[in-house]
């Protein structure tokens, strides 16, 4: 620690950072534009300017960047000296001359990095009376709006999509006060993060299309801390909603998770809770039917028939459990394909039971060598792509580092590191987004991609188990691999379950272990279908196969869908003739989807923006989402659910009345989410000054008027009941706790750069520590390997083994249904080898017809220069595509 | 007792005063141009909707009786889907004409709103729109704002310059 002056008061701060940084952190309020905590600085606004004194005797000083300036002990700064104040006022008036009067109409008013920095400065009238400079602008597509006029270059937007995101689509054009931010022509933004955009860019150049079309301000919108539900990795995502609709998702500050980004999947896949198919009444029969009366049909209807129970990797720990206890331990099926569940078991037992710990988000990030099998994370686990992209920084850091230069001084450590890049090893069944920076990429059908894990683990270990016949080629690699991983401080080994071999899982492991025996910093990270499958995983059940056994067998007549599809879990005619098979079909859910129309009652379950629960990501974090507004006849699937077994008697549920007492249920009962509890605080919760943490800014407006058409007395606001949390702008104004922020806000910070202020020190865990409990470390039970090292895969004449492709937008399902998403999800096709496809004499576009899990198909063909010969792609969850038990053989059946 | 005499006389000197009291609603009083009264919603010259929805005056109210919901038409005009005011609440404070940044919002010299039914002094934009331009003639926030609409590209607006040309590298 090191002592600065400010403005002549003594202050203890760490050394290492920044002027800006620290004196943010201090809580004062300078202003900035160009330095980006995740980006570090540039120095180009000169925004942040301050004053700094030789020494105690210098009156005089000189002007600097305080996001150029390092910490430096004894240092003697102003903030408040006039000619600095003078001077930030100076840069707001010179970037205001081209401006445009356009605050009342730009989406970013209210929340406005901008607007906020203007009045911080004081600068107020305009002198400059000369023209403004203005720009066309540019249709990015369905996510991002363009503005140009509204820019004050700052380049932060480069910055990120460029240098941090990797994107290659945007870039600065032209030169001095004309330069052009946007594409070299109008089109998609093809980065997968292009929505962080909105957040990144201090003024209204980029902003969410998505929020523009029922556009609300932020001091508008109601809001609550929630998990992003459309991946594994449970990013933290504050959702806001306005006149009973769901208007949009920022991104939450989360030290260990997503930091200040998440991806457009998360940001922008929110649609779909606004979405016409949405189930919003109990229904019988097709026919609306009273809440009461549902609940009581139903509880008459279970106590007379056997009835089992499916749950969901997509529905909270409360829903699953509350499911689990209504049917029965022995009547709970988890509502997943044989194989998903197998790899599902197989991937948390590795975390589990395994030897080698796995790394938060954050410390993927600073992993100096990464492999990835397996995985093309871009389309699985997109924040987990980006993580492995700022990892490839880490070694040519090293050489910043050397040189003495501050990681944070962007440019200059860019300048150092030119276009090197640390170690990442990509292997694959197809091409990956992160091909570009990886040291190698081997493209293989998975069964090879676990060789070479098996024989990289062997190389690193000797006693790992062996394996023959690799090719020379594979050799070299599996030693350029072991050797780098090897070298460096903090590997991280990368894989999942997408590609749907358990083999790549085990080679996985093996080479985790086989590291961590040399070096305990070791990571690994696996990737999960869905938001709770380790959840779901972790509390057990039987798979679904074995419901449809039960049922196929008599020995149940009625059945309880929660919150699944069952068709995107199993082939159409095995789930037709299950379902038909029951008597009585019950499905709570909110979307509509294939399953919803056969049940025979159907209940009006919340989605994540209507409900309260707890979500378990992939690295066994339990993070709790608040519900976010209140909608008629829509309630938890786990308030259904308990309301129901407490009408049918149940006695473990009657007891039920709020969240609280479900998840003090849960941590008794199963000894695995023992402490579940803790994850969030309890509806009782109030803060020191006896008040609810509001979900609704200060400055919400409306209220004596919005429902003033239905009836000019205002309704009483909901209560919530299962959360320290009010529906209204009623409650505290201190700074709530880290696990229920709601929005950030800060007085004079509008918009999101408060998060500085909701932060122990710039960059670092909120303040009382990141959010959210990990229910489990690698215990080191499971410490030998994995020893079936499957066969050298091999082309078979006519056949085709089909193999999983994943894609951000269609392959997973409620992203999939909002408009804007699915304006991007691609037609099904079918990957194709440019060998095979000359040997079948496609080309292009062409349909080839082939039959797979008893299915047939026609798809065009897509060709691929690098997917192996006798492999062939098939994408997930795209419409028109129907369950397919993958990795399998396909039969082509005729061409043309 | 001396004051009691004293009161006594005042008023009975005010017998000769002229009268304060109109006889309202036979006679009406003559009310300034800018007396805060009932609320409407004004065009621009070119009878366009002023309103561009952009909340502020729903923010500035004191008793939150103002709710809207912006939307743009295919052209990129913003326009309020909905406006209402709950005149119920209202207190004729006259904080949304101050917070509106393109004169849409104005309180008019007219405070005749007596309703038997309080559900009837909800007004909605139908209610509320004015076909002119209110006290402030001329004003038109299109015509200096930087956003393109339908008739108004970019560049074109009061004090522009035609957009650059990325291309050039003319300094
Ligand atoms: S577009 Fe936004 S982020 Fe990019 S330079 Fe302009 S103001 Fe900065
Ligand atoms: S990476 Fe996954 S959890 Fe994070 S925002 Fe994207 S879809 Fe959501
Ligand atoms: S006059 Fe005052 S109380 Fe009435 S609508 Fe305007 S701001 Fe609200
Ligand atoms: S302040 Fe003016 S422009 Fe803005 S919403 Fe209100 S009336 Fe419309
Ligand atoms: S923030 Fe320091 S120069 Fe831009």
């Amino acid at each position: 620690m090191v002592t600065i002056y400010i403005d002549h008061k003594p202050y203890t701060v760490n050394p290492g950072k920044n002027l800006l940084e620290t004196c943010l952190t201090l809580g004062f309020d300078l202003p900035y534009f160009c330095w980006h905590p995740a980006l570090g600085s540039v120095g180009a606004c000169r925004q942040c300017a301050i004053k700094m004194f030789r020494d105690g005797d210098d009156k005089q000083g000189r002007l600097v960047m305080s996001c150029m300036e390092p910490v430096a002990n004894n240092q003697r700064i102003s903030i408040m000296d006039p000619m600095a104040v003078d001077f930030r006022e100076g840069v707001i008036e010179w970037l205001m001359t081209n401006h445009p009067h356009d605050c009342a109409v730009c989406d970013e008013g209210g929340s406005c990095h901008l607007q906020d920095m203007t009045v911080m400065t004081g600068h107020a009238y305009r002198r400059f009376t000369f023209k403004k400079r203005t720009h066309v602008n540019q249709d990015l597509g369905p996510f991002i709006n363009h503005e140009m006029n509204r820019c004050i270059q700052c380049y932060r937007c480069v910055r990120f999509y460029k240098d941090y995101a990797g994107g290659e689509d945007l870039d600065v054009f032209a030169s001095k006060s004309n330069v052009y931010f946007g594409r070299s022509e109008p089109g998609i933004l093809e980065s997968e993060f292009s929505g962080n955009l909105s957040e990144v860019c201090p003024t209204g150049v980029f902003t969410d299309k998505t929020l523009k079309q029922h556009y609300t301000r932020k001091w508008d919108l109601t809001m609550a801390p929630t998990i992003c539900q459309h991946c594994s990795l449970g990013c933290n995502i504050i959702a806001g909603e306005r006149y009973g609709d769901l208007r949009m998702i920022a991104n939450r500050y989360h030290g260990e998770i997503n930091g200040y980004f998440i991806c457009d999947r998360g940001r922008f896949g929110y649609e779909f809770v606004n979405s016409p198919n949405r189930i919003l009444q109990p229904q019988h029969m097709g026919q609306p039917i009273d809440s009461d009366k549902a609940i009581n049909e139903i509880s008459e209807l279970i106590k007379q028939s056997n009835v089992i129970g499916i749950g969901s990797p997509r529905a909270s720990l409360e829903s699953n459990y509350a499911l689990k206890k209504l049917v029965g331990d022995s009547n709970f099926y988890k509502g997943v394909s044989k194989q998903e569940q197998a790899l599902t078991e197989l991937a948390v037992s590795i975390l589990k039971e395994g030897t080698v710990r796995t790394p938060s988000m954050k410390e993927t990030e600073k992993a100096d060598a990464v492999f990835i099998l397996g995985e093309d994370l871009t389309n699985t686990a997109p924040m987990l792509a980006l993580a492995v992209r700022q990892s490839v920084k880490q070694q040519p850091m090293q050489e910043v580092n050397k040189l003495a230069v501050p990681e944070w001084n962007d440019a200059a450590a860019r300048e150092i590191i030119q276009d090197k890049k640390g170690p990442l090893f990509v292997a694959t069944v197809a091409e990956t987004k992160l091909d570009t920076i990886a040291s190698k990429t081997f493209r293989a059908a998975p069964q090879d991609i676990a060789r070479l894990g098996f024989a990289v683990a062997n190389l690193i270990d000797s006693s790992a188990p062996n394996l023959s016949n690799l090719s020379e080629e594979e050799k070299t690699l599996a030693e350029l691999i072991a050797k780098s991983l090897l070298a460096s401080e903090r590997p991280v080994i990368i894989s999942g379950t997408s590609c749907q071999s358990d083999s790549v899982l085990k080679a996985a492991a093996n080479v985790a272990s086989a590291l961590q025996k040399r070096n305990k910093n070791t990571g690994i990270v696996l990737t999960l279908p869905e938001c709770n499958s380790v959840g779901l995983s972790v509390m057990g059940g039987l798979a679904l196969h074995d419901a449809f056994e039960k049922v196929k067998n008599s020995k149940a007549d009625a059945v309880i869908i929660l919150e699944n599809d069952l068709y995107r879990h199993g082939s159409a005619k095995v789930v037709d003739a299950f379902l038909s098979k029951c008597k009585s079909v019950i499905v709570i859910d909110h979307s509509q989807h294939a399953t919803t129309t056969k049940g025979q009652w159907l209940i009006p379950a919340g989605t994540f923006a209507e409900a309260d629960g707890t979500l378990v990501n992939n690295e066994g974090r339990a993070q709790r989402f608040f519900q976010v507004y209140e909608k008629a006849n829509v309630k938890e699937s786990w308030r259904w659910l308990s309301s129901i077994g407490s009408a049918a008697g149940n006695a473990i549920m009657q007891p039920w009345k709020n969240f609280d007492s479900i998840t003090a249920a849960l941590s008794q009962e199963e000894k695995n989410f023992n402490g579940i509890e803790k994850v969030s605080l309890s509806a009782d919760f109030r803060m020191h000054d006896g008040q609810r943490v509001p979900r609704e800014p200060h400055r919400y407006s409306g209220r004596t008027s919005m429902l003033a058409n239905v009836a000019v007395s205002e309704p009483k606001p909901p209560e919530d009941l299962d959360s320290g949390m009010s529906y209204t702008m009623e409650g505290t104004r201190a700074l709530p706790p880290s696990s229920m922020i709601p929005f950030f806000w800060s007085p004079g910070w509008n918009s999101v750069q408060s998060v500085n202020k909701y932060q122990e020190e710039v960059g670092a865990a909120l303040r009382g520590g990141d959010p959210g409990i990990r229910l489990f470390e690698a215990s080191g039970k499971q410490s030998s390997y994995f020893t079936n090292v499957p066969e050298k895969f091999k082309p078979v004449e006519n056949k085709l083994w089909g193999v999983p492709i994943h894609h951000i937008f269609g392959s997973e399902e409620l992203s999939a249904k909002g408009a804007a998403v699915s304006n991007r999800v691609p037609l099904p096709y079918l990957l194709l080898s440019k060998e095979d496809a000359a040997k079948l004499k496609l080309t292009e576009g062409e349909a080839i017809e082939f039959e797979i899990d008893e299915q047939g198909f026609k798809l065009p063909v897509k060709l691929c220069a690098t997917i192996s010969t006798g492999v062939a792609g098939l994408p997930v969850g795209l419409p028109g595509l129907s369950f397919i038990e993958l990795s399998s053989w396909g039969v082509i059946r005729s061409l043309k | 007792m001396l004051s009691i005499v004293r009161s006594l006389w005042l008023v009975f000197l005010h017998m000769f005063h002229k009268r304060e009291t109109v006889q309202y609603p036979e006679q009406k009083n003559k009310l300034t141009t800018r007396w805060r009264g009932r609320i409407v919603l004004t065009r621009d010259p070119d009878m366009g909707e002023r309103c561009v929805g952009c909340y502020l005056c729903a923010a500035a109210c004191p008793v939150d009786c103002i709710s809207l919901q912006a939307t743009e038409d295919e052209n990129g005009r913003r326009y309020p889907e909905f406006f209402r005011i709950n005149f119920s609440r209202c207190i004729f404070c006259g904080y949304c004409e101050e917070a509106c940044p393109t004169y849409a919002i104005q309180l008019i010299p007219d405070f005749e709103m007596a309703e038997y039914n309080r559900q009837n002094l909800v007004y909605e934009k139908t209610e509320l729109l004015i076909d002119g331009p209110g006290k402030y003639p001329g004003y038109n926030y299109y015509k200096v704002a930087g956003l393109a609409i339908g008739g108004k590209g970019k560049g074109e607006a009061e004090n522009e310059l035609p957009p650059i040309d990325v291309k050039s590298l003319i300094p």
